[in-house]
């Protein structure tokens, strides 16, 4: 029973809020939400507690769904170690970013409709991570998608959120159908698509062959392949990644909670979910870890020389994501999901900072325009030092212990890609640091950039603003000690259970201690040199940043130009799909079709009715004419017959 | 269950008593038109009600045709009045008597001249319809077939918009077209089988040659009325410019006829031949997929691409019909329901702006929100079920569909699926000019939100949209065994002589 209510508590939440929205006020719909929420955010800990710990594994049918043929999908929740783990990030996150909205939407003319919205999002989300089969994985997938859509789209007057909005759907669904596709292999192959039972079935079925698009394929290798596809988008990985950062026009609180603590983890989730089959395709494990590290590596590039406060954030988390796939890909699924669960926390707390510096600033987002103004809102600032230290990985803070997991494994993988992962990863941290730093020095510190009018304003966030924040921050401090045992220390045998399959000769886990020191300490050294060069660069030397821009000026707007993809998506397929789009309307159903079609027998009728009404003249010399001629080629033609 | 009541009888024929009432109609303009109004809203809503017996006191347990009824029709030939509904047809009965209310409804407010025989047609049409879902009769399926036409015909032709004549002859000359050639399949069919009874049609085993040309016959005459790439032409026209109630009917309920054609004749009386033709109907389906897809894209009449997406979604179903599969054929039977309801309320939702601006234009909207909160939130519901979202009706049957496709068609599945992509783009790019954005057009500014009229018409929609998505077994439940029963005989069929026929065609 608490499993329901966990999971349909906020959709019982978002349908009053959103109906119901004109009835119960602004003040209704926020306390109608968020306490519903946070009922359901205590349940959350309960379900930790009896699943997790006391290692009580649950399945609650709801109802049945769908049934056709042998295809039999029901609504029903799983709640395993790593639903548990997802359960609670998702309804904490959102209970803290509820508040928060509450403080940081308070001016705004839809109140319910935004509230409504955030515990749909939820709803979505719960459905997602406590889903018994893929179908239902599928239906959260596409609720988190479409919730993201409209709070992308919430201040729909901007054309630029509702061109956000849609781009965020449709790449989206650009991975959807790649997940669709999966899922139908995998009911090919397994005549099932319930989770159980393709775990159970699927060693047998690690060397069968699928054909499939022309090609005779390893059926697992592309089942992994395509269902990767869908994480991709979801998680915004190398190629489908150009909507996250978009998506930062949506408002803040929605950046932290669907941007950058929950949805786009949702990637991670799934093939974490799916790991005993990942783990039978060393392809898709190696592609999963090429995608995952160039992704890592190159979101940093660009979190570098952004200069809008919540892309940079928003490329970070891109980067961090990719983080999480190549451990996914060396098969530290633990070390992924540590880093997700800490990340969850670090980096809603410092978008929900970020929320706050964007407030004080009467709505400024250009970190050029800021800086000088820690002294006035102190606690905000510090709060954004905490996360910062936590996503460098700095040692006590909580990203230190996940993404040092992260490393070592990778590194400990022994295989040629996990090194590389290790590599990428490695200057992947190096220039995290910098750009964290970068972040804060040109915010918080030096000279005010902005003007007097916006810096007369500058003022702390309310109370129940700041209150969410300093949980996440307790999370950002305290969940990396507090949870490295049970995640990927020696608890973590027990702690996971069967929520997560590796194979024995996958050993990135097991082999964490056997590695050289040196692999342990270098990110470390790397992060702290980045902060060293940020302070370098903007603080003892202010103008070398713009000098470094001159000098390497292709590099520099490439970098700047977030590498030129939406240009070329858009030349590749946006325009041409609207050229194509007119020229099959115009030219194929208008010219070609129609006219030759009815328009053109039309025509030939006219044509030939006309002419034939000439003949119609009315003089008797032309009838007798024709009737003479009529004789005549009647009797030819029976002279020729009967002869 | 083999009743001998007439259940069926009175659903068909239910709408021409209240239309032999209408025409007793006397009094001024005013008293006819509200008289005329309430008189087709009874009759039809009474319908509905009695039809629901049908659903009712329906047995999902066979696969045999129920509330059969038969009697001498013309005497001296074999053609007789027989009627009967199995799982593949029953829904399509429900589907007809739960629109025509609505339709009959949203016109209230819209239809203002010659309101009786405006009702009159309507009530003809969902006669006509009904009748055509339920004839056991070739014969008799065809008077119904091409009758609706008819009514149809009137509809667009005389409540029409500016071009209204154009579109009813290019909509009657391409169905007709097409008829022409089934009522030849069909003597042909007669003649080599001496029977007009749907049923023993089913079991008889036509030669393979013929198959081929009968299959082509018939797929002239259904492919028009589904409409499959390339004879889809005359839709758009037809939606632009009939009026509102008739688009969704055209959209909701005649779309439907061509492919409930392909389950009914196609498929088990032509079994080789079906699967004969079967890449050339995925290649079709394909193609309007994602021509139609794109196309949509560009439309600037709000109605037109709709009337493009509707062949798009259409292409899923004829694919999956194909497929035979239990997952494509009842993916596209729920496909089909789905579609019927989703674009019929599509098309109400433009119907509701039109009736205030008389402007189909995109660009002469944006920014509704501000103003109709609540006609913002059913479109967006429609929207999303156009989409194909989990939780809406559309989820399920194109995602069976799909599933069904991929088991026998990886790259068909793959180039269909390419359709939840295209189909988001357009459908949303819609919803974004129409409903978002800042609100530009003075005209707009005093524009009113939904009435309790247009609240009532969305409503039942907006809970079958959900039904349908959330707890599709109601629905999907009576279809199995006639589905199972179709797809055991097919194969059969396909297995017992497809052998011979690629000797015959070697």
């Amino acid at each position: 029973m608490i499993f329901i209510a966990a999971v349909f508590l906020p959709l019982l939440g978002s349908i009053i809020a959103g109906l119901f929205g004109r009835q119960i006020g602004d003040r209704g719909a926020q306390i109608v939400t968020c306490a519903l929420l946070g009922v359901s955010a205590i349940l959350a800990v309960f379900i930790f507690n009896d699943v997790a710990l006391e290692g009580h594994n649950a399945l609650v049918p709801v109802a049945a769904w769908i049934q056709s043929g042998n295809l039999d999908v029901a609504w029903s929740l799983r709640f395993d170690t790593l639903t548990a783990v997802m359960t609670v990030v998702v309804t904490w996150v959102s209970f803290m970013v509820h508040i928060y909205s509450v403080g940081y939407m308070s001016h705004d003319p839809s109140v319910p409709r935004f509230m409504s919205y955030l515990s749909l999002f939820t709803f979505a989300m719960l459905m997602l991570v406590s889903a018994d089969n893929l179908v239902q994985l599928f239906f959260g997938w596409e609720g988190v998608g479409v919730a993201s859509y409209l709070l992308i789209g919430f201040w729909y007057e901007r054309p630029s959120a509702c061109a956000a909005a849609i781009k965020a759907f449709l790449v989206n669904r650009v991975g959807d159908l790649g997940f669709a596709l999966g899922i139908f292999g995998c009911y090919v192959l397994f005549g099932s698509v319930q989770m159980d039972t393709i775990f159970h079935d699927a060693p047998g079925k690690a060397a069968v062959i699928l054909h499939l698009f022309g090609f005779d394929w390893n059926a697992i290798t592309i089942i992994c392949l395509l269902l990767f596809i869908g994480a991709m988008g979801k998680s915004a990985q190398l190629g489908l990644h150009t909507w996250l950062p978009d998506a930062m026009e949506g408002p803040t609180p929605v950046s932290a909670l669907i941007h950058a603590a929950t949805m786009v983890t949702a990637g991670v989730f799934m093939v974490a979910r799916m790991s005993p089959l990942f783990e039978l395709s060393d392809t898709a494990l190696t592609v999963v870890t090429l995608v995952g590290a160039a992704t890592a590596f190159f979101a940093a590039t660009i979190g570098c020389v952004q200069n809008d406060i919540k892309r940079v954030i928003a490329y970070s988390t891109c980067s961090q994501l990719g983080y999480m796939f190549f451990a996914i890909g060396v098969s530290a699924y633990q070390a992924a999901i540590f880093h997700l669960f800490t990340h969850a926390f670090f980096k809603a707390l410092l978008f929900l900072g970020a929320g706050s510096v964007i407030h004080a600033m009467s709505d400024e987002q250009d970190i050029r325009r800021m800086g000088g103004i820690w002294r006035h809102i102190k606690v905000t600032w510090i709060l954004m030092w905490i996360g910062s230290l936590a996503l460098a990985g700095i040692p006590f803070f909580a990203g230190y212990y996940s993404k040092d997991t992260i490393l070592e494994a990778a590194w400990a993988s022994g295989s040629d890609v996990g090194h590389l992962a290790y590599v990428m990863g490695v200057a992947a941290a190096f220039m995290t640091a910098f750009y964290s730093w970068r972040l804060l020095i040109l915010v918080f510190h030096g000279r005010p950039r902005a003007d007097d009018r916006v810096m007369a304003h500058v003022h702390e966030s309310p109370a129940v603003m700041i209150l969410p924040l300093l949980v996440l921050a307790a999370g950002a401090v305290a969940a990396g000690w507090a949870g490295e045992d049970l995640f990927v220390g020696e608890g973590r045998a027990e702690f996971w259970r069967a929520a997560i399959g590796v194979l024995p000769h996958h050993g990135a886990m097991e082999n964490l201690h056997a590695i050289p020191e040196w692999v342990g300490l270098l990110p470390l050294g790397m992060a702290l040199s980045g902060i060293a060069l940020a302070y370098g660069l903007y603080v003892f030397a202010p103008g070398v940043p713009a000098l470094l821009a001159g000098w390497f000026r292709p590099v520099y707007l490439f970098m700047l130009n977030k590498w030129y993809f939406d240009e070329l998506y858009d030349w590749l397929f946006v325009r041409p799909a609207f050229r194509l789009g007119i020229g099959l309307w115009r030219g194929g159903d208008g010219a070609l079709i129609d006219g030759v079609g009815p328009d053109g027998v039309a025509a030939a009728t006219r044509f030939l009715a006309r002419r034939v009404a000439r003949a119609q003249s009315g003089y008797v010399y032309h009838y007798a004419f024709a009737m003479l001629l009529g004789v005549a080629a009647f009797v030819s033609w029976h002279v020729f017959n009967a002869g | 269950m083999q009743t001998s009541h007439h259940l069926l009888s009175i659903v068909t024929f239910l709408p021409l008593v209240g239309a032999l009432f209408l025409l007793f109609i006397r009094g001024d303009d005013a008293s006819v038109a509200r008289n005329a109004r309430n008189v087709a809203l009874l009759t039809t809503t009474a319908t509905f009600v009695v039809s629901l017996l049908v659903i009712f006191g329906f047995d999902p347990g066979t696969a045999d045709f129920q509330f059969v009824e038969s009697g001498s029709w013309l005497p001296g030939t074999t053609i007789s009045y027989r009627m009967g509904v199995d799982g593949i047809s029953v829904w399509f009965v429900l589907l007809s008597t739960f629109l025509t209310p609505l339709c009959i409804l949203s016109s209230f407010g819209s239809v203002e001249k010659r309101v009786k025989e405006y009702m009159l047609a309507f009530l003809v049409l969902e006669t006509m319809m009904v009748g055509m879902f339920c004839a056991l009769d070739v014969i008799l399926f065809y008077v119904f077939f091409e009758g609706v036409l008819i009514p149809m015909f009137l509809i667009i032709g005389v409540w029409g918009g500016a071009r209204r004549v154009y579109a009813a002859y290019k909509f009657f000359l391409y169905t007709l077209a097409g008829s022409v050639l089934m009522l030849l399949a069909l003597f042909a069919m007669y003649f080599e089988a001496h029977t007009t009874d749907i049923q023993t049609l089913m079991g008889h085993p036509f030669p393979e040659s013929m198959q081929l040309w009968l299959w082509l016959a018939f797929f002239a005459s259904f492919a028009v009325k589904v409409p499959m790439w390339p004879v889809h032409t005359w839709l758009p026209d037809a939606h632009v410019e009939a009026p509102t109630a008739g688009s969704v009917i055209l959209a909701g309920v005649l779309l439907k006829m061509g492919a409930y054609g392909f389950l009914r004749f196609s498929l088990p009386m032509l079994p080789i031949a079906s699967a004969w033709f079967t890449p050339m109907v995925y290649t079709l389906s394909v193609v309007a997929i994602v021509y139609t897809s794109l196309v949509a894209l560009v439309q600037e009449d709000m109605k037109k691409l709709i009337a493009y997406s509707s062949v798009a979604h259409m292409g899923y179903v004829t694919s999956g019909i194909f497929s035979v599969t239990p997952q494509g054929v009842e993916g596209a039977l729920f496909q089909m329901l789905s579609h019927g309801v989703v674009s019929g309320a599509l098309f109400l939702c433009v119907g509701v702006v039109y009736d205030r601006m008389h402007t189909r234009d995109i660009g002469r909207y944006g920014g509704l929100s501000e103003r109709m909160p609540r006609y913002a939130l059913a479109f967006m519901i429609f929207t999303l079920a156009s989409v194909g979202l989990p939780g809406t009706s559309g989820f399920v049957g194109e995602f069976l569909v799909l599933m069904g496709l991929f088991e026998v068609n990886g790259w068909v599945s793959l180039l269909a699926a390419s359709g939840m992509v295209l189909g988001a783009a357009y459908m949303l790019y819609l919803y974004r000019r129409v409903i978002f954005g800042k609100l530009v057009h003075a005209d707009l500014a005093e524009i009113l939100d939904l009435s309790g009229r247009e609240i009532a018409v969305f409503v039942p929609l907006i809970i079958v949209v959900i039904w349908m998505g959330v707890y599709p077994s109601t629905f999907l439940e009576p279809m199995h065994t006639s589905v199972a029963t179709l797809i055991d005989n097919v194969h059969l069929a396909q297995a017992g002589r497809g052998g011979l026929l690629a000797a015959a065609l070697r």
